[in-house]
């Protein structure tokens, strides 16, 4: 079976608002999918319905074959767009946290990845900036050898550089088992890793292609197609 | 070699230009092994499905082989590599020649100015 997520009309209100409305999606191991669309479009709400943050108000999303939950969470990794650590904890700490959590983590790839990346194990979280905190938000989520990576906007807070880095730690980390899907509106940055892209507005799918067809069919960026699409 | 990457035409096409290149000038000479296809996705900061099919499409055509056992090489028939060199070459020029007439110059003029310009580079 190479379907690692698929979602059924999946629709979630909150009172009169519609954020998704209708959602069918097949989602194929060792693909990096793209989840765009402007602000409001649904995009979070989807990846919280995954995470089990938020439940549908009809249709539903399995992964791996499971309804999101304890199953699902063995193989899910997820970075919110919010920070969720301790504040007052060390990096070396949260390490040690995740890896009481997760079987899949790995501290070497942790460790490696801060690293690379200048971050001092041993500073306090409440030390850091905030693009740092996300650096460090993101390696951990990356340290894991999962199945599936949900990554709310993983390249917003941080400079172009770390941006570069993070782009080449997604293609280095790929997997044939592991599909990768990400939120992100810095889209010209990412466009060239990505496989697939969908395109969310006002929680419906109106696009679905892989970012080569958009290419050809339309001659432009998939940059250059969202402008496009949902010019204000 | 850097790879140059425009962004309003299919990236699959782009790679298989850029390996076709890179084979022609040197970087990749005749019998020899090419990187794998994460480190070339890597260096080409492109993503590694669509990486693969550019290596599997110049596979199709002749110019790289699989060794079953020991990675992905370059093809070892220096005739190959030449027709490939031509048609790159026939596509510079192309590409040039529309250029100049989009700018108004006839056959003959383009002709002129080309000889020119060669001499004063020979000097």
């Amino acid at each position: 079976m190479n379907t690692i997520l698929e979602c059924k009309n999946l629709s979630k209100s909150f009172g009169a608002t519609k954020a998704l409305d209708g959602i069918n999606l097949t989602i194929e191991r060792g693909r990096i999918v793209g989840l765009l669309g402007p602000n409001g479009s649904g995009k979070t709400t989807f990846i919280k319905i995954c995470n089990e943050l938020l439940t549908p108000t009809s249709g539903e999303v399995k992964i791996n074959g499971f309804n999101p939950g304890v199953e699902t969470k063995k193989i899910v990794s997820y970075l919110s767009e919010k920070t969720y650590l301790n504040d007052w904890m060390k990096v070396s700490q949260i390490i040690r946290f995740f890896q009481d959590f997760y079987a899949d983590f790995s501290p070497e790839k942790a460790y490696d990845m801060l690293k690379r990346l200048n971050i001092d194990p041993n500073s306090r979280l409440k030390t850091l900036s905030r693009g740092t905190k996300e650096k460090v938000q993101l390696i951990l989520v990356m340290s894991r050898d999962a199945k599936l990576y949900l990554l709310d906007e993983p390249i917003g807070g941080v400079d172009p550089a770390a941006r570069d880095y993070i782009l080449d730690t997604i293609i280095t980390n790929y997997s044939e088992d592991a599909a990768v899907i990400l939120s992100t509106h810095l889209i010209s940055d990412i466009e060239k890793v990505l496989d697939d892209i969908i395109f969310l507005k006002e929680g419906q799918v109106v696009l679905n292609k892989t970012v080569d067809e958009i290419r050809d069919e339309y001659g432009k960026s998939v940059d250059a197609l969202f402008r496009e699409v949902f010019k204000c | 070699m850097p790879w140059e990457l425009k962004t309003d035409r299919p990236i699959y096409a782009q790679l298989i230009e850029q390996i076709e290149l890179k084979i022609c000038s040197g970087v990749y000479p005749p019998g020899s092994k090419l990187p794998s296809v994460r480190d070339l996705a890597r260096e080409a900061s492109v993503n590694p499905n669509t990486m693969q099919r550019a290596l599997a499409k110049l596979e199709d055509d002749g110019l790289l082989y699989t060794s079953r056992t020991s990675g992905r090489f370059v093809t070892e028939d220096d005739n190959m590599v030449c027709q490939v060199k031509n048609k790159l070459a026939q596509e510079q020029m192309r590409d040039f020649l529309e250029k100049m007439k989009r700018l108004g110059f006839e056959n003959k003029e383009i002709l002129n100015m080309l000889k020119t310009i060669l001499e004063e580079v020979e000097q």
